[in-house]
C-alpha cells in the first residue's frame, strides 16, 4: 500500500518536471502586467509609494506612521546593527570583506542567482555565508542578530532602486518560476495563497490589519511590527504568514521561501528600498 | 498450572494474545498509524497544516489518558486533514497558473 | 553604554515641540514565556522632562504602555539652544536621564 503510495508521489514530482518544462516563463512580460495591475487598481498612488506597503492604502494609518517615523521604533535596531557590522570577527575580518563595496549601500540588489550553487542567495543567507567562512556560528533567521544587521544594511540603501537579476540560465528562470508558483499557490487549512491578500485585496483589511500590495512587499524588510514588539525579518514575515493561514511553516531561508523572495523582488526592480520598516 | 500451559500456548497461537477489552487501544493504534502514512505524505508535498498536527498531538494526549474512543476520533481526524492537504496540494499544483496576473 | 533615550526638541516662536524615544522592556507582568512563567513586571513609572529647573511635563506610566515607548508634547517658553532634561525611572529602581538641546 505504502510503496504504491510513494511511486503515486513520485509519478507527480516528473508530472510536475513536464509542466514545468512546457510553460513558457516570461519574468519580462510578467513584470509589466503585475505592474500594470496596481498601478491601474490604484492610479492615485504614485508608483514608488508603493513600496510603503500598507500607508500608500490608507491616508489615516500614513498620518501615525508620518509621526512615529521622527522617531521610528527600528532605530535601536538600525544602531545596533551598525556596531554589528563594524565589529571584527575573531579572526580580524569584518563583513565589508565578504561582500562587494564594503557591504554598503548593496541592499538592493539581493537575493541574487548564484550560478555556481545553482540557488538564490539572499542577503541574509549571504550574512550566514560571510559568517560560516570567517569561523562564527550562524545567526537565527528570524529576529534579533539578524534582523539587526539586515536593519543597518537596508539603511545604508535606502532610496536605491531594486536591481534584481535573472542571469541566462535555465536553474535562474526555474527558481524564479518556482517562486511565482509559491505565491499563487492556496496554502494552508485557511486556503489561502499570499495572492489572496495581496494581490486580490491590498489596501482592504483582514480583522483589524491594512493589507499591503505584493507590488513593493519585499522593499521595507526587515520591519519592527508593533504586533510583535521588536524587529523581524523576511524569514520571520514568511513562516508566520504560514501559520496564520494554518500551514505548517517552512524552515527559514528554505529554498521556497528564497525562490518567492526572487520572484517578488524582481517583481520590484526599480522601485526604492524602503527599509527598514515599521509597521503595525 | 502444568495444565494450564498448553492451553495459554494454544490461545497464543491462535492470535489472541491480547484480551478483548483492549480493543479500543487497537483500534487507536490502526487509526494513528493511518493518520501517519497521510501526514507523511503530505509532509513530501511541503503542504502539511498546522491543524493536521494538533489534532495527531490531541490523539496522542488522549491515548495517554486512556481515552481511546476521543484518541481515535481525534487520529481519524488528523488523517482526514492529512488527506484534504494533499488534495489541496495535488489541486494547486495546476490550479496556481489561473491566479497569476497576465 | 549608549542613552535609552533620544530626544528631538525643535523650537517654533515660543512653543517648542518635544519627540522622545525611550528603549525600555515595559514588560506588564501578565505576559507568560515559552516555559509558561510570568514575565515579571518591569515598566517606566514616572519620565519627567524639565527645562531652566522647571518641570515641563510629568507622565506618570505602567504596565498598560508598549515596549519602547514614544512621546510627543509641546511646551511654551523655551529658546534655542537652552537644555531640556529627560529622566525616566521605572519600578526596579532603574533609571537613566539626557541632557539635549532645543533646536
Amino acid at each position: 500500500m505504502i510503496r504504491a503510495m510513494s511511486l503515486a508521489i513520485a509519478l507527480s514530482y516528473l508530472w510536475r518536471a513536464v509542466a514545468f518544462a512546457g510553460e513558457p516563463v516570461n519574468p519580462d512580460a510578467d513584470f509589466k502586467a503585475f505592474r500594470d495591475y496596481f498601478t491601474k487598481r490604484f492610479p492615485k498612488v504614485s508608483l514608488n509609494d508603493f513600496v510603503n506597503g500598507p500607508y500608500s492604502m490608507d491616508a489615516d494609518l500614513r498620518k501615525q506612521w508620518e509621526e512615529i517615523d521622527a522617531f521610528p521604533p527600528y532605530q535601536f535596531a538600525v544602531d545596533k546593527g551598525k556596531e554589528m557590522f563594524e565589529t571584527p570577527f575573531r579572526n580580524g575580518k569584518t563583513y565589508g570583506d565578504c561582500f562587494p563595496n564594503r557591504g554598503i549601500g548593496i541592499r538592493q540588489n539581493y537575493p541574487y542567482f548564484d550560478t555556481k550553487s545553482g540557488e538564490v542567495i539572499t542577503l541574509d543567507v549571504a550574512i550566514n555565508q560571510c559568517r560560516a567562512a570567517n569561523g562564527e556560528q550562524p545567526f537565527d533567521y528570524n529576529k534579533d542578530d539578524m534582523a539587526a544587521l539586515t536593519a543597518y544594511m537596508a539603511y545604508t540603501s535606502r532610496g536605491k532602486p531594486f536591481d534584481i537579476k535573472i542571469p541566462d540560465d535555465p536553474r535562474a528562470l526555474a527558481a524564479y518560476q518556482k517562486g511565482e508558483q509559491y505565491f499563487y499557490t492556496r496554502r494552508g487549512q485557511l486556503n489561502f495563497s499570499c495572492a489572496s491578500c495581496h494581490v486580490q485585496n491590498p489596501g482592504r483589511h483582514i480583522r483589524t490589519e491594512v493589507l499591503a500590495p505584493a507590488l513593493g512587499i519585499m522593499a521595507a524588510l526587515p520591519i519592527y511590527r508593533s504586533e510583535w514588539g521588536g524587529m523581524g525579518t523576511t524569514s520571520r514575515r514568511l513562516t508566520s504568514c504560514n501559520s496564520q493561514v494554518r500551514a505548517v511553516p517552512l524552515e527559514p531561508e528554505d529554498e521556497l521561501y528564497r525562490d518567492v523572495e526572487y520572484y517578488l523582488s524582481y517583481m520590484s526592480n526599480g522601485l526604492p528600498v524602503s527599509g527598514p520598516g515599521a509597521r503595525p | 498450572m502444568r495444565k494450564l500451559l498448553p492451553l495459554v500456548a494454544l490461545l497464543f497461537s491462535a492470535g489472541l494474545s491480547s484480551p478483548a477489552w483492549s480493543a479500543p487501544a487497537d483500534d487507536y493504534q490502526a487509526a494513528y498509524a493511518k493518520a501517519e502514512v497521510a501526514i507523511r505524505q503530505a509532509d513530501a508535498l511541503k503542504n502539511q497544516w498546522t491543524t493536521t498536527l494538533s489534532e495527531l498531538a490531541a490523539a496522542k494526549k488522549a491515548a495517554d489518558a486512556g481515552d481511546f474512543d476521543a484518541a481515535v476520533a481525534h487520529a481519524r481526524q488528523a488523517e482526514a486533514l492529512a488527506n484534504a492537504s494533499i488534495a489541496q496540494a495535488k489541486e494547486q499544483e495546476s490550479a496556481w497558473t489561473k491566479a497569476v496576473i497576465r | 553604554m549608549a542613552s535609552t533615550i533620544r530626544i528631538r526638541a525643535v523650537a517654533d516662536g515660543d512653543t517648542t515641540v518635544v519627540q522622545a524615544l525611550v528603549q525600555h522592556p515595559m514588560d506588564s507582568g501578565f505576559v507568560k514565556d515559552a516555559q509558561g512563567n510570568f514575565i515579571p513586571p518591569h515598566y517606566i513609572e514616572v519620565m519627567e522632562f524639565a527645562h531652566a529647573g522647571k518641570t515641563v511635563f510629568t507622565a506618570f506610566w505602567g504596565p498598560a504602555v508598549a515596549k519602547d515607548p514614544y512621546i510627543k508634547f509641546s511646551f511654551k517658553g523655551a529658546q534655542k539652544g537652552e537644555d531640556l532634561t529627560v529622566s525616566w525611572v521605572d519600578n526596579k529602581g532603574a533609571a537613566d536621564s539626557l541632557v539635549g538641546k532645543v533646536q
